[in-house]
């Protein structure tokens, strides 16, 4: 499936100038579901400790990049990706990597907010359980209060840490769920359009978040709203009926983008 | 946009009709639905009648068997009688017969019937003993065997009244039929009544039918259902401890983890198909492979059990698959995302959440297990077994019979005593069931969530 003859070459070529720093650089991707080819011919470069905006209208794969890049693809039986992802100069898709631990390095929100039906607690003590993050009781204390923190919950939530998952809000969820994925000390957030299941000001303090989060994570986020592109993101790539149409900073994509498809997909002619 | 409003302007436009009255179509709707819910009510209702009716015919036939008519002796434990040598030694104890023990039973009933003073007018000594069970002069033997210090004491014992004294209180035996009846006559019930009167005939609630094993077809009122609920329960047992496991790996294998190709689809196929199995064949496959191929022993619990193990499994499988697929894949994808295994996944978060439904398919498996005879027959369980198996793990290789088994038993035996029995043992099998479909429902209702 993934050929590493190239790797050696790939690899020099991401680590070029501090100017464009890269931390997620994917080669040639192709994804097929089926017979299907969803994807062609992906490359792109992510940059750290910023926010990437996956925008496009349905069905045009950027979802499906998304969760290529944490092996979220692998669940599915029909699906099969070639090319080439390197996080950090390695490649995911390599025989030797094991899914589980790229995935506590690429954590990933979703659309509609899933915490487990436990408490609170559990649900962002679990992946730093399951990983082995803390050895005592009060380690996974202090870790499951930094990660409310980070994903601003803990205020509303430190008196209740031990009720339902369930019970929250949903934008309290979906910060949740930010929290869960904090709490294993990822690289890297995937966001799969975070905030379609919330409401406008739950929306803005899921943003808010995002900007905040952008100091310590690498964030790639996909949305369908160009205004949400527009405010958390500094670079944004444009999909297409399974083609990268265009990667540009983002105040130059909401501008003057460089390819037509991109200018009438904005200017909302279609989609 | 034009267009829209020149559709809209149209609708707009009167039909000419009043809303007020109906229409010709609106009209033979609502009778179509009326008609259609009053089939539904009728159905329901025939239904119900037919559920009141099973269970009234049930019930009044059978509730009488949870009473019993016993009569009440002082029985003189003669040593002279019983241990001639006067040592204790239950070896020669157990010399004496049952036969040894009918005097004792004849004495103790004469000296009763002085004591009161009911006289037999025309019965014979004999003739009055014949009220008591043929049974009875077991049970006391069983008695002195097991307390040899008993003997030459006087103990007071409520032994069986005989099947017909029992049926001539519950309606069975009138003085009619008595003069036709060989084994019973109209002055031995006149006896009967004044026994009653004097107390020493009495009727009170018959625990020897959930306790004593089945017992020959001569004396129906010993006949008791023990050695059925044993080996039920036994059989119940090997069901769940085989099949939970069993069928739950296999459905977290084929749900989870098995590719999709021809042979899952083959397998899927072929699961389905052995939920339809009629249950005779699974006995017929297991006295193949069971009691002739492995040699395991006929009549005997494991036997039972592994068959009944292989009827439930198709529905436990089902059930489970299903209650997996009910899991959202929000869940998973959640585990997943922050890096959980795929194990780690399905047994931290949906198996956990599957558990309910997969619980409740297994006890609807069970309670179909539980009431299943066909299969039953075939592996020897319809045996006449009156010694109790031995406790667990060695009684499950030893005969035993089972509820559903007894009940076909009794239906085929003569004595009209044995329809009462069969219908008593057919409510203690539908109160089994119901209880385990109560558990399942109190299951569902305490565990289930909503997404």
């Amino acid at each position: 499936m993934n050929s590493i003859s190239s790797m050696n070459t790939t690899t020099t070529t991401t680590k070029a100038s501090p100017m464009t720093e890269t931390k997620i650089s994917a080669r040639n991707v192709q994804v097929y579901y089926g017979e299907k080819h969803a994807l062609r011919d992906v490359s792109i470069e992510i940059r750290p400790r910023s926010v990437t905006a996956f925008i496009g209208p349905s069905g045009c794969g950027k979802s499906t990049f998304l969760r290529c890049l944490n092996r979220m693809n692998d669940t599915i039986d029909s699906c099969r990706v070639e090319g080439h992802i390197l996080i950090d100069g390695e490649n995911i898709y390599d025989a030797k990597v094991d899914p589980v631990q790229l995935r506590a390095k690429v954590g990933m929100v979703f659309q509609k907010p899933n915490p487990f039906p436990k408490s609170i607690y559990e649900n962002v003590a679990y992946g730093p359980r399951i990983h082995g993050l803390a050895r005592k009781k009060s380690e996974l204390d202090d870790i499951v209060a930094a990660s409310l923190q980070k994903a601003g919950l803990w205020n509303e939530v430190k008196d209740r840490l031990h009720e339902s998952g369930t019970g929250l809000s949903g934008g309290q969820q979906q910060r949740l769920c930010i929290a869960r994925a904090v709490a294993v000390s990822p690289e890297i957030i995937l966001m799969d359009e975070p905030c379609s299941a919330l409401d406008p000001i739950a929306t803005a303090k899921v943003e808010e978040l995002i900007h905040e989060l952008r100091t310590n994570f690498t964030i790639v986020i996909v949305t369908h709203s160009m205004q949400q592109a527009a405010r958390v993101s500094q670079r944004t790539a444009m999909f297409h009926l399974g083609l990268l149409v265009e990667e540009n900073d983002t105040d130059k994509m909401f501008t003057n983008p460089d390819d037509q498809r991109t200018q009438d997909y904005i200017m909302g002619r279609f989609g | 946009m034009t267009d829209l409003t020149v559709t809209g302007a149209s609708a707009l436009a009167p039909r000419g009709k009043s809303l007020l009255e109906l229409d010709e179509r609106t009209r033979r709707r609502n009778a179509a639905e009326t008609r259609f819910r009053m089939m539904g009510l009728v159905a329901v209702l025939v239904g119900v009648f037919v559920l009141v009716f099973l269970l009234g015919s049930i019930l009044s036939n059978g509730l009488s068997s949870f009473r019993q008519t016993y009569i009440s002796l002082d029985i003189f434990l003669d040593p002279a009688k019983l241990d001639k040598g006067g040592k204790r030694d239950p070896a020669e104890i157990a010399k004496v017969t049952t036969f040894g023990y009918a005097p004792l039973i004849e004495k103790a009933m004469a000296d009763a019937m002085a004591a009161k003073g009911v006289t037999g007018d025309g019965v014979s000594a004999k003739a009055a003993g014949e009220l008591i069970s043929k049974e009875a002069a077991a049970d006391l033997r069983r008695y002195v065997l097991a307390h040899p210090q008993a003997i030459g004491t006087t103990v007071n014992f409520d032994l069986l009244a005989s099947g017909r004294i029992d049926g001539y209180y519950k309606g069975r035996v009138t003085m009619e039929s008595a003069k036709l009846d060989r084994n019973i006559s109209p002055a031995q019930l006149q006896l009967a009544d004044k026994l009653k009167s004097a107390g020493i005939l009495v009727t009170h609630f018959n625990w020897g039918f959930f306790t004593a094993p089945d017992a020959s077809d001569t004396r129906p009122e010993a006949a008791g259902l023990g050695v059925a609920i044993l080996g039920s329960v036994y059989m119940m047992v090997i069901v769940l401890v085989l099949s939970l496991p069993l069928g739950v790996a296999a459905s977290i294998y084929l749900e989870e983890f098995a590719p999709q190709n021809r042979f899952t689809d083959l397998i899927e196929v072929n699961i389905a198909n052995l939920a339809a199995v009629p249950s005779v064949v699974f006995g017929i496959l297991g006295l193949a492979a069971f009691i002739n191929f492995a040699g395991l022993p006929q009549s005997a619990p494991v036997v039972g059990g592994l068959v009944l193990t292989l009827m439930t499994l198709p529905t436990i499988i089902i059930a489970t698959r299903a209650a997996l697929k009910s899991v959202p894949p929000s869940i998973r994808d959640a585990a997943l995302g922050v890096g959980a295994s795929k194990m780690q996944a399905i047994f931290h978060h949906v198996l956990p959440l599957a558990m309910p439904g997969i619980l409740t398919g297994t006890i609807i498996g069970l309670a179909r297990a539980l009431g299943e005879t066909a299969p039953l027959l075939l592996i020897g369980m319809v045996a006449f077994v009156r010694d109790y198996p031995a406790g667990p793990p060695e009684g499950f290789f030893d005969p035993a019979s089972a509820l559903p088994v007894q009940v076909y038993n009794w239906t085929q035996r003569g004595d009209p005593a044995f329809i009462e029995r069969a219908s008593g043992a057919i409510i203690v099998l539908l109160v089994f069931l119901i209880l385990m479909n109560l558990s399942a429902i109190i299951l569902r209702r305490r565990y289930e969530r909503r997404w």
